[in-house]
């Protein structure tokens, strides 16, 4: 009888198994990459994620032009380009893509270039801004350099690539 | 219409409240340009060096020429001993409030508020008695400080290590809990807050800042923050402590604040000094609406966003300061 349960035990393991991959959402994608991930780039600061109503904690008057667009949840990190230029990442999860359309199109100026990345990009000497889908995604270097141009650009290109 | 009387009722009234105002900033005579509230603006043009990095040695002389162009007295310590004592501080504690929320690029800028700090111990304050805070500790790091809470040194932290007092005040439209920074530490306040353009409110500086005193700011922005920052700035205990504001208009945004962009970065490389933070904030007005028309930009009243709030400060029912140019003695340096 004992044998009887044991063979019953192990045959439900591959069930319940099963059960539970199949009961299991896919788990929602990380944006942020991790370090070394893009050439030259670390992450230097944990991931802080921001429902709407908190969001005024992170950017103050800015949260209401997202709250107005339909923001679902914003989450933000720090990096590092070669432990030397520092950059702020911020994911802007919309409602829909036409909430992340309408905060690119409100931030634009003459001397935005656009760039490749996304659904549409712009890009200024210290920070890239671009949509894909429901995401906004705005990366801000705090120093001018030579070089940051390009390696927000990459850093740009890792977080799409995770999107 | 006012017949003759009333009007010099209402002018004597307005000058005896501003003279109030200018305690530091004049002999405190009700007369002529001491009737006027005091704003020094004290510039530098080579405060950020060539690779744009702010100078530190500057940044002490330039406070030591817009405090003493401000008080009258041309040694430091002088000066500061007088605003220690005219502030009620001798021998308590001396707030210092930053604001940080903007993040790296476009707080405070810690240099400015060592500066200050070093002043005040020149004039005899222990530096257990200054407290250099603001909402949180990353808005305090985003200033370039360091959280201390050591009651024998410099100490630096916000409210979320002092927590809000239990009970919910009301003035206006306000219904707030202050920072038990405000209302049980500090005996005096200097306000610290940096220059920016805002989203909301239109401008962000010296009445703006103290949403960073109270535990639920996000209540206070709606219709522009009019009149929830005039409000805020009538409440008793604001009016007594905040003494002097020192803004910070080194680095600004002169659009798309109040957060950091980059693009719309600018250095004024100036600091502006005040105790009628109206005055001042008329006065940062201005030279953002300057900026933003050299920009090509529109003004912010073209934009829809002019800080009302100032108007309202100044208005009958707050009288906070004067908005109006003829009773601002503005004395660049």
């Amino acid at each position: 009888m004992k044998n009887a349960y044991l063979i019953l035990a192990v045959l439900a393991i591959p069930l319940l198994l099963g059960t539970g991959m199949t009961g299991c959402k896919k788990k929602t994608a990380d944006p942020f990459p991790g370090s070394a991930a893009v050439a030259g780039w670390e992450k230097s600061s944990e991931t802080r994620t921001f429902a709407p109503k908190d969001l005024w904690q992170y950017i103050d008057g800015d949260s209401e032009q997202y709250i107005q667009a339909g923001v679902v949840s914003t989450s933000t990190s720090d990096y590092k380009y070669k432990g030397q230029l520092e950059a702020v990442v911020d994911v802007y999860t919309m409602g829909g893509p036409d909430g992340a359309q309408t905060i690119l199109e409100r931030g634009k100026t003459k001397d935005a270039k656009a760039i490749s990345v996304g659904d549409e990009a712009l890009q200024y000497a210290q920070s890239v801004t671009f949509r894909k889908g429901v995401y906004l995604v705005r990366i801000v270097a705090y120093q001018s350099s030579d070089k940051a141009a390009e390696a927000l650009a990459a850093l740009a290109h890792g977080v799409e690539a995770n999107l | 219409m006012k017949n003759r009387r009333e009007f010099l009722k209402d002018a004597a009234a307005g000058a005896a409240l501003i003279a109030a105002q200018n305690r530091l900033g004049s002999a405190s005579t009700a007369h002529g340009d001491d009737a006027k509230s005091k704003v020094v603006i004290a510039r530098d043009p080579a405060l950020h060096g060539p690779d744009s990095k702010l100078e530190s040695t500057r940044v002490g002389a330039l406070l030591d020429r817009a405090i003493s162009a401000y008080t009258g007295r041309t040694r430091p310590a002088d000066a500061w001993k007088r605003i220690v004592i005219e502030g009620g501080a001798k021998d308590k504690v001396i707030g210092l409030k930053t604001n940080g929320l903007g993040g790296k690029g476009i707080s405070t800028h810690a240099a400015l508020v060592f500066a200050i700090a070093d002043r005040l111990q020149q004039a005899g304050v222990k530096p257990g008695n200054i407290l250099i805070w603001d909402r949180n500790a990353r808005d305090l790091q985003a200033c370039g400080l360091t959280i201390n809470t050591d009651p024998k040194q410099l100490r630096c932290y916000g409210s979320d290590v002092s927590g809000f007092e239990d009970a919910l005040e009301t003035w206006g439209s306000s219904r707030v809990r202050f920072s038990k920074i405000l209302t049980r530490e500090c005996a005096m306040v200097i306000n610290v807050p940096i220059l920016k353009d805002h989203s909301m409110s239109g401008l962000t500086f010296a009445m703006k800042n103290m949403y960073g005193v109270v535990e639920k700011p996000w209540e206070l922005h709606g219709g522009g923050c009019n009149p929830a920052i005039a409000d805020l700035n009538a409440f008793p205990v604001i009016r007594q402590k905040i003494k002097l504001t020192i803004g910070d208009a080194m680095t600004s945004v002169y659009e798309g604040g109040p957060g950091f962009r980059p693009e719309h970065l600018w250095r004024p490389n100036a600091l502006i000094v005040g105790e009628d933070r109206v005055a001042v904030d008329q006065i940062a007005w201005g030279i953002l609406d300057k900026k933003r028309t050299e920009m090509g930009l529109k003004t912010l009243e073209a934009a829809g966003r002019a800080p009302r709030y100032i108007a309202t400060a100044a208005g009958s029912t707050h009288e906070l300061g004067t908005n109006e140019l003829q009773r601002i003695k503005l004395i660049e340096v």
